[in-house]
């Protein structure tokens, strides 16, 4: 994958003079397709009802127009033109001012099922006349056809007009544009009339699967002629800025490895990891049973990100901000000053409301709009919920590198209570610098709760479990008492006594 | 889609003017033989009853949007409504017919 990755890469880089191509803008599709579609050619987009491929043709043009300064045309045979500019408003796509510009035009043509009487012979004349027209007006560079399924439906004679197409499709091409043409899938064949054949040069197969309840999209470059291209199948999303395809590993190992040092808001927790804290960037798992304060290492993290003047972003799917500050406040944080200030921000929401791949894709967006220093998902166990289990360590991954990549450090909080849970969490442990395991301990008739690091990348760590102690003034962790076993509780207190030295923490209950 | 003749339906219709329009892209060998078999066709089934405009598209491109032609040559009969469209060269005179609704299919 990466391998393959690097050679897409090397290609765009080293030889650009193989075959030029076209940015389409979305994010993570130039990335598969080594640098965009090929310019001034056609590329198919074919896939069932619903997966996309209208919102990644109007997404082609307005990144287009916007990023690139290339002027489209959008020909419509399904949606009219009200309909498409309000169905991508949502998007933040403004089409009506683009079309406003004279950078877009919207051309809708209604087709009904066998609209026409045939006598004869005929051709798509009028199409080409009415789409040079277009062109012209625009100036237009990118052209997209939405979709020719419904020319099929509306002509009866199939043989002149998949002739047509294969004249379209040439002319096209001799005008020079770059252009996105969409169809539906077949049964067997990848489109029900065999239009693939005529379109030699790139075909993109989308698909919108549904497993254990939930909907992924995904993406396939099928063919690509003279270019290397990532031939998997990548999810993606829609989110509300767009499509975004992330290829699984793209983002991944490509990320700074940052030296610099971040305190994660308790003095003997950084002390546990080095004496300094973690690295700036890496990734946090906080996992442990209900009630073992993972939430409280989150907050204090944030809690010490923001005294520090950065923010920090707290996704929360089990309790609300005011919950949370409320709670925090018992332990001696005022995360509310933080969100005055604008340095902390919480988003609150219920896991089941929304997919896996919506809730992470509004999260991203988050990300990149606020840019925290610090990002907590708490629990990411409620979000395994929300996806097929399958899917789960993809999309994860994917969320991990994304975080890296922007350079945020991530707190993740797992809750460990089924086996489920547990494997989920070794998918991802493979991708998470540092582990933190809570655990709560049942001795003396106490149940006393204790923190160990379990893994902790490139940096010296504490072999040892401490006492972790919720009092007025946060998170305490007991001393190192260089003891042959761990003492918490009231035989720690015991211990000390028989000491006679005093835990700066004791009693602080 | 099969229909019975307007004048079954309708009495008055035999005094209805049929307004067509035809649209071609040039000079075309399909777009002149179309002109040729719908003026063959008008006379002998409509007599005077009809008016043929013919829009050549390469001259005036954008008025393709107006009737969503996208096939040529196209013959739309503008009246009496609704609209009706018939494409290709007009060359099968019966399917014409009907497509203007002017022959009942069992005749």
């Amino acid at each position: 994958m990466l391998e393959q990755r690097l050679q897409i890469e090397a290609e765009a880089a080293n030889s650009p003079h193989l075959l030029p191509k076209a940015p389409t803008g979305i994010k993570g599709l130039d990335d598969v397709t080594g640098g965009g579609l090929p310019r001034g050619r056609p590329t198919l987009v074919c896939g069932p009802a619903g997966c996309g491929k209208t919102l990644l043709g109007i997404e082609f043009l307005v990144r287009g127009i916007t990023d690139y300064g290339e002027p489209g045309v959008f020909l419509a045979f399904e949606e009219t033109r009200e309909d498409l500019i309000a169905n991508v408003a949502s998007l933040g796509f403004d089409l009506a001012q683009l079309e406003a510009d004279g950078k877009l035009a919207i051309e809708h043509i209604s087709l009904y099922p066998n609209e026409f009487e045939q006598s004869g012979e005929w051709d798509l004349e009028g199409l080409f006349v009415w789409l040079g027209a277009a062109i012209d007006a625009v100036k237009a560079d990118r052209v997209v056809i939405d979709t020719i399924e419904n020319l099929f439906a509306a002509f009866s004679d199939k043989s002149t007009l998949r002739a047509e197409l294969r004249r379209l499709f040439r002319w096209l091409k001799d005008r020079g544009v770059t252009a996105v043409i969409t169809c539906e899938r077949g049964d067997g064949s990848l489109t029900p009339h065999g239009i693939e054949e005529y379109v030699s040069d790139c075909v993109i197969v989308l698909d919108h699967r549904v497993s254990e309840e939930t909907s992924t999209r995904r993406l396939r470059v099928l063919k690509y002629r003279g270019s290397l291209h990532g031939t998997n199948e990548y999810p993606f999303l829609i989110g509300k800025n767009g499509v975004s395809v992330v290829p699984i590993t793209a983002l991944g190992l490509e990320h700074d490895a940052s030296g610099e040092r971040l305190s994660m808001g308790v003095d003997r927790l950084d002390e546990m990891l080095g004496g300094r804290g973690v690295l700036r960037g890496s990734s946090i798992l906080v996992s442990g049973t209900a009630g073992t304060g993972k939430s409280t290492v989150a907050a204090e993290l944030c809690n010490a990100a923001c005294g520090r003047g950065e923010r920090a972003l707290y996704f929360a799917f089990e309790e609300s901000e005011a919950q949370i500050v409320r709670n925090m406040s018992s332990v001696g944080m005022d995360l509310r000053q933080w969100v005055e200030q604008g340095l902390l921000q919480f988003r609150c929401v219920r896991p089941s409301l929304l997919g896996l791949e919506a809730h992470l894709s509004s999260m991203q967006d988050l990300v990149m709009e606020y840019e925290p220093a610090v990002v907590v998902v708490d629990p990411i166990s409620d979000l395994l919920t929300a996806g097929a289990s399958r899917d789960v360590s993809a999309m994860l991954t994917r969320q991990v590198d994304f975080l890296k990549v922007k350079g945020a450090t991530a707190l993740f909080t797992s809750l460990d209570q089924d086996l489920q849970l547990e494997q989920a969490n070794h998918q991802i442990a493979a991708l998470i610098d540092v582990w933190l395991l809570m655990t709560t301990e049942v001795s003396n008739g106490e149940r006393n709760r204790s923190l160990s690091v379990l893994k902790a990348r490139g940096m010296a760590h504490s072999n040892q479990i401490r006492e972790f102690l919720l009092t007025e003034r946060g998170i305490e962790l007991t001393a190192d008492h260089g003891l042959g076993e761990v003492l918490t509780g009231s035989a720690r207190l015991a211990e000390e006594a028989r000491l006679g030295h005093d835990s700066s923490n004791g009693g602080a209950r | 889609m099969r229909f019975l003749p307007a004048e079954a339906a309708d009495p008055n219709a035999q005094a209805e003017i049929y307004r067509l329009r035809l649209y071609v892209a040039g000079q075309s060998p399909k777009s002149l033989k179309a002109l040729a078999n719908l003026k063959r066709i008008c006379e002998e089934h409509l007599e005077s009853r009809y008016e043929i405009e013919v829009v050549d598209l390469v001259e005036q491109p954008r008025l393709a949007a107006g009737d969503e032609i996208i096939a040529i040559p196209t013959l739309v009969r503008r009246l009496p409504e609704p609209m009706r469209k018939v494409i290709g060269d007009l060359s099968d005179s019966e399917r014409v017919l009907v497509g203007l609704q002017l022959l009942p299919l069992d005749q």
